[in-house]
């Protein structure tokens, strides 16, 4: 069931869109990764005394194709953030590696861009400034400007352009955000709840801007969510994150969290928010979540092969 | 009839930014009557304990006797002579050291292993007492203008690397590393982020590093010095003219609040640009 979305987009889209369609996107390789941090040791505990390092993240491993969206889900706090840190080179594994195109991550990539959590805007620049942040270096004058337009024009800040980040507010700041990551026009795009902070008719709205982006310029975009229908409306596989069924709570606390499911979502983009298949899968996932799903599955299979690209 | 009422809103409008109540204490007619107030009263008190007897004119000279010594003095040229002599030696030993100051801030404040090295023994140099320095300056760079400016210099120093240092290690990490994951490093992610991050402190700093220059500064020409404010402070105490005395003492009170009221109106607009 794939559609031409990506072959017709550039022509339906080419004015709101600022990223230009030589835009090449790479694949994103995790092997093995694991990650855990060693808390200080507390005050008064006895010197000498370890403090064994906890681990957040274990033996995930996953191929994300080139042009592929894929959705991270999980709890709060089961290391979702982290692994897109990891991939975003600001954060690196304890075990394990990373590929980017084949070739190993070595720190910072300038091949990837980061939507973080939070908006991180540089509060004394405005917001143009702070988009203009994201753009490559190497990219000249004036078409940096045109292209900060652009993409203040696609997040709907144009008339804020010129005003600093405490003056605007969450979610605006949180647009400006992912229009500085889009600036750079990335081959990988990790985008950390980048509709987190927005009013849910904006979100939807945002969605589909992502949507048309991406079709525009089909970029590898990896994206963490927290929920379920946005996954399901925005990618074409969904990884689950959580501890492993014998450890005793969600956030995998004592193993780590791994991947614990993985579906890939049927059907091509834009999605029908309704449709009866992605309501299984959304109490698939929400069941994996640990949310009692209220109600009977109706039996419609998900597909665990990863259908080639485009799709 | 209605031609007469729909002005009405429109002017009740336009007027009621205009009329919103400012606060009393913030109208600048009252913020300069305010202050002056104070030092008026005492100018006041000053005369009548004179008038009245109750201090002898040669414990205390008279305000006028005080403003009779500086129309002597400027008539002698001396007056502008000191005072512009120790306002160029405040400012050219303020520019070094304050310079020198946010250089090594940066520096400790940007890198470990500066930190560890440098930060004892600066810490150690600044607990050092401004006088302890004149006799070693005086000796080692004689008595000529090099031994007061650097005198001030480390006066200026201190503050501003105090605050340009811990600033920089105050910068929220959040930002630096999103600064650094789009692609900054090096002095393009200090320009772009660390530098204007710390920019209210590094100006607030400099406020203190200018106050303590002019106290650096008196330091110096107390001690050694032909000329200056300081200069005309010791002579005055040595030949016992109190008139004088005073005068020195309300000149570097005028002319060191002028100084910092620059650096004040700099830093509301600073403060403006970079917070
Ligand atoms: N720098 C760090 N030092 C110590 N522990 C950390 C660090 N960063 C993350 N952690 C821990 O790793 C775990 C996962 O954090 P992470 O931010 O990845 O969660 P998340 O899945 O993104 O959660 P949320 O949905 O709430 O954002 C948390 O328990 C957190 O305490
Ligand atoms: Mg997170």
């Amino acid at each position: 069931m794939s559609t031409v979305s990506t072959s017709i987009a550039p022509a339906a889209a080419p004015a709101r869109t600022s990223a230009p369609a030589d835009n090449t996107s790479f694949s994103v390789d995790f092997s093995d990764i694991g990650r855990s941090f060693t808390a200080k040791p507390e005050r008064g505990a006895a010197r000498g005394s370890t403090v064994a390092p906890r681990p957040v993240l274990r033996d995930v491993s996953l191929t994300v194709q080139p042009g592929e969206v894929l959705a991270i889900l999980g709890t709060s706090g089961c290391g979702k953030s982290t692994l897109l840190r990891i991939a975003g080179g600001l954060d690196e594994p304890s075990t394990g590696s990373i590929r980017i195109d084949g070739s190993p991550l070595n720190g910072i990539d300038a091949r990837c861009a980061v939507g973080f959590q939070e908006p991180r805007l540089l509060p004394w620049r405005t917001i143009a400034d702070n988009v203009a942040l994201g753009l490559p270096r190497r990219i000249g004058r004036a078409e940096g400007k045109s292209r900060v337009a652009a993409l203040l024009e696609l997040v709907g800040l144009t008339s804020f352009a010129d005003h600093r980040p405490r003056a605007v507010s969450g979610g605006m700041a949180q647009r400006a955000s992912l229009a500085r990551a889009l600036a750079r026009n990335p081959g990988v795009l990790l985008l950390d709840e980048p509709f987190g902070a927005l009013d849910a008719l904006t979100r939807l709205k945002m969605q589909d801007l992502l949507l048309d982006v991406h079709a525009a310029a089909p970029t590898t975009i990896l994206l963490v969510t927290h929920d379920v229908d946005e996954a399901l409306q925005l990618a074409d596989r969904i990884i689950l994150l959580g501890a492993d069924d014998d450890a005793d709570d969600m956030a995998g606390g004592r193993t780590g969290a791994t991947i614990v499911q993985e579906l890939v979502v049927p059907g091509g983009r834009p999605r029908d928010r309704g449709s009866a298949e992605l309501a299984e899968l959304r109490g698939r996932l929400l069941a994996g979540l640990g949310i009692d799903r209220h109600g009977q599955a109706r039996g419609v299979a998900a597909t665990h092969t990863i259908p080639h690209f485009p799709y | 009839m209605t031609q007469t009422q729909i002005p009405k809103p429109g002017t009740a409008a336009a007027v009621r930014p205009a009329r919103r109540p400012i606060r009393l204490t913030s109208r600048r007619g009252f913020v300069i009557f305010g202050g002056a107030l104070l030092p008026l009263a005492i100018l006041l008190v000053w005369q009548l304990s004179i008038t009245l007897g109750v201090v002898s004119v040669s414990q205390l000279p008279s305000p006028a006797m005080v403003f009779l010594a500086a129309i002597d003095l400027y008539e002698r040229g001396q007056l502008t002579l000191y005072v512009a002599i120790s306002t160029q030696r405040v400012l050219i030993g303020f520019a070094i050291g304050a310079s020198l100051g946010v250089a090594a801030g940066a520096l400790v404040g940007l890198s470990r292993g500066a930190n560890v090295l440098l930060s004892p023994t600066l810490g150690a140099i600044r607990a050092v007492p401004s006088l302890a320095w004149v006799p070693l300056l005086l000796l080692w760079l004689g008595f000529g203008e090099q031994s007061k400016i650097t005198l001030v210099a480390i006066g200026a120093f201190f503050p501003v690397y105090t605050t340009v240092s811990l600033a920089l290690r105050h910068v929220d990490q959040h930002l630096v590393e999103a600064g650094r994951a789009f692609g900054l490093g090096g002095i393009r992610l200090f320009t772009a982020v660390q530098l204007p991050a710390v920019i209210p402190s590094v100006i607030s700093g400099l406020r203190l590093a200018l106050a303590q220059a002019w106290l650096f500064l008196v330091a110096a020409e107390l001690l050694g010095a032909s000329m200056g404010l300081g200069f005309l402070l010791s002579e005055s105490g040595g030949n016992g003219r109190i008139d004088r005395i005073i005068l020195a003492i309300v000149l570097l009170a005028v002319i060191g609040k002028i100084t910092d009221a620059v650096v004040g109106i700099f830093e509301k607009w600073a403060n403006k640009k970079w917070a």
